[in-house]
């Protein structure tokens, strides 16, 4: 078991550097630069080019990567052209924001797959199970930007129930007031983003119970007399949640995709939003810095998959 | 404690299933009794209706995708007016069931305790210490050679031949007195064969239970069945002692099948092929002799418009009329002629 573990971790390693290495490369790949833009239109071009020197952009690349990665192991991810702020103070406070959005997302993800996903899968070909169908094939055939337009129309703008930007109220005083202004601010985006993300996860469990319920080993349990709803408890409930523990690792990819989505529209100020302006604004080391983040999430996201994965189903196990 | 007569007695029983929104007969018009203290065996090529058979005794099938009818009296209770929880006071507890795959046939995220114990769980009332102890027992039984140590494996771990004793210690946890054995050893290579065969005749001398032995294999049969019966395209077409059935068949169908078992003696190294195929349950006819399309140069008139059992000797019966005229096309004797 922990052989595995380690195993998958050295495994994380070239993976990686490898990573790092085309990242910090495509980056450098992106035509422009980050000073143009942001200076008076009319400066001298031999400032910028004074600035681009100073700043290292004319070293070959092996040295800037070298730099970057000499840098990035004392904590130092540079300076955000843009911003004129460390890159890193400048993520933490992105990343809690877009971890709590993550989190709630998440959560309400699964609360209505799991149930949605057996009912239909216990009760298929009923009404109910066509129900859940028809919302899950419209939900995926709606781009997940345009079910965020719609919904800030429909709950922000007409019913007005949910603040529509921001990720906390101006005059929030308080813990509790700024607590519950940030819990408010992130709801409409997590509702949104869960009712995209369950679409995959209950069509996938639905299968699942479909297939356990004519599995070879619940005929053998109902030979053995167990009653309909034991079956279900013991047998049918275990073996197909087992697919879906193993993808909850993967589904952070997902999460990180979507904020990219929903933090744009929503203008929520987490890493997906700022990811989006550092590209339009070229700002190399924030742009260097997130895709880095996002790929080691990423490469987490499918540790943790395979980790949960060994531990639920014996099968994976090496002894 | 052995009784001779039937406490099995299945009585005009079919089952059908619905295809395309209609109903059509899998086994039509089944009598069959099976007695304590015996081995009954179900012979018959692949979509025949062996299975159908044995899960419409269990009671394994979906209510809405099937129409059973009938009667089939157990023990003095016909299993077919029982609802699903009357049913499964009697699956697992008084009828074991042994399935033909013993690679899917087990949970494959339990251990082998608990899935022996689950059916202790719900006909016993032994404590959790007693049921594991029982749970060693029935390994034992088996023929397990660590029982401990297999108790706390999964079923990835053990060989096709150990989950398939595994599957059985599950049937006879609760010493049922009907055992139905469906393909128990066709997943199985030939020597572990005759293992699971020896560990079942042990067990039905052991409990007096009664078997139902569902096989396609000829040699199964010959080694093991105290009794026949042989089934073709949902009827069953002859049953007798096993003695009768292989020294003096009679039914064309049981003919054709045992000449088509390879023979060591027979010089010629052909196989006699039985023509043609068992019908799909929409296309089976409704009238007729069912197995006459395949023997097509025995006369028509030699059939029954519609065969019923005919007793050939004490508890030896067959089906239609055509057996009396019955021969293979490439032996120029007339079969019963010669005989």
């Amino acid at each position: 078991m922990w052989k595995t573990i380690l195993r998958r971790i050295l495994i994380m390693i070239p993976e990686v550097i490898i990573l790092s290495i085309l990242v910090f490369l495509l980056a450098k790949a992106m035509p422009g630069d980050p000073f143009t833009g942001s200076i008076n239109p009319k400066a001298d071009p031999a400032q910028i080019h004074h600035l681009m020197k100073i700043n290292g952009l004319y070293d070959p690349w092996y040295q800037q990567y070298w730099n970057w990665v000499v840098h990035l192991f004392h904590g130092n991810l540079g300076q955000s052209y843009q911003y004129q702020e460390p890159v890193t103070r400048l993520i933490a406070g992105r990343a809690t924001n877009t971890l709590w959005l993550a989190l709630v997302t998440m959560v309400l993800t699964y609360a209505m797959a799991l149930p949605m996903g057996v009912f239909a899968g216990r009760h298929e070909g009923k009404l109910p199970d066509t129900v859940i169908r028809v919302y899950t094939y419209v939900t995926y055939c709606i781009p997940f930007f345009v079910i965020l337009v719609l919904g800030i129309w429909v709950f922000g703008y007409v019913l007005g129930w949910f603040p529509t930007t921001g990720s906390i109220a101006t005059d929030a005083n308080g813990w509790l007031q700024t607590i519950g202004s940030r819990f408010y601010h992130i709801l409409l985006p997590a509702i949104l983003g869960a009712l995209f993300g369950t679409v995959n996860i209950v069509q996938y469990l639905r299968s699942e119970v479909i297939d356990a319920k004519h599995s070879d080993y619940v005929r053998t349990a109902r030979a053995k007399g167990v009653p309909s709803k034991d079956i279900y408890r013991h047998h049918i409930f275990r073996n197909s949640l087992l697919p879906i523990a193993a993808f909850a690792g993967y589904s952070i990819t997902g999460l990180l995709n979507g904020s990219i989505f929903t933090e744009t529209v929503f203008s929520y100020p987490g890493m997906g939003l700022l990811f989006i302006n550092s590209i339009s604004y070229r700002d190399y080391t924030v742009i260097t810095a997130l895709v880095l983040i996002y790929g080691i999430l990423n490469l987490l996201g499918t540790l943790l998959s395979d980790i949960i994965l060994s531990v639920v189903d014996p099968r994976i196990r090496i002894e | 404690m052995t009784n001779t007569s039937d406490f099995l007695d299945i009585k005009d029983v079919s089952t059908a299933f619905k295809i395309d929104g209609h109903f059509y007969d899998a086994i039509s018009h089944i009598n069959l009794q099976v007695h304590h203290d015996e081995i009954l065996a179900i012979v018959g090529e692949s979509g025949c209706g062996k299975s159908t058979l044995a899960t419409t005794i269990m009671g394994l099938h979906d209510p809405h995708e099937t129409r059973i009818s009938g009667e089939i009296d157990f023990e003095g209770t016909n299993l077919l007016a029982l609802d699903d929880a009357g049913f499964n006071r009697f699956r697992g507890a008084k009828i074991g069931m042994i399935f033909q795959d013993p690679l899917s046939a087990l949970n494959p995220l339990k251990r082998i305790d608990d899935q022996i114990s689950e059916v202790l769980d719900y006909h016993t009332t032994l404590s959790s210490d007693e049921k594991h102890h029982r749970v060693l027992e029935l390994l034992d039984q088996v023929g397990i050679v660590n029982p401990a140590r297999t108790a706390r494996q999964f079923p990835h771990e053990l060989s096709g031949g150990m989950r398939q004793r595994v599957i059985i210690a599950i049937a006879i946890a609760c010493k049922p007195d009907l055992i139905i054995a469906d393909e128990p050893t066709t997943a199985l290579d030939v020597t572990i064969q005759a293992q699971i065969l020896d560990v079942l005749r042990a067990i039905q001398k052991e409990n007096h239970a009664g078997i139902i032995l569902i096989t396609h294999d000829l040699g199964v049969v010959a080694e093991t069945a105290d009794r026949v019966a042989v089934m073709y395209a949902g009827q069953i077409v002859e049953q007798g002692s096993a003695e009768q059935i292989f020294n003096q068949p009679q039914h064309p169908y049981t003919r054709s099948l045992l000449r088509s078992m390879p023979q060591r003696d027979d010089e010629n190294d052909d196989l006699y092929v039985i023509r043609g195929n068992v019908p799909s349950l929409q296309k089976m006819p409704q009238t007729g002799d069912r197995f006459a399309p395949r023997i097509p140069w025995i006369p028509a008139d030699a059939h029954e418009a519609q065969p019923t059992m005919h007793q050939v000797a004490p508890g030896h019966e067959v089906r239609c009329t055509c057996y009396q005229h019955f021969y293979f096309p490439d032996r120029t004797t007339k079969g019963r002629v010669a005989k």
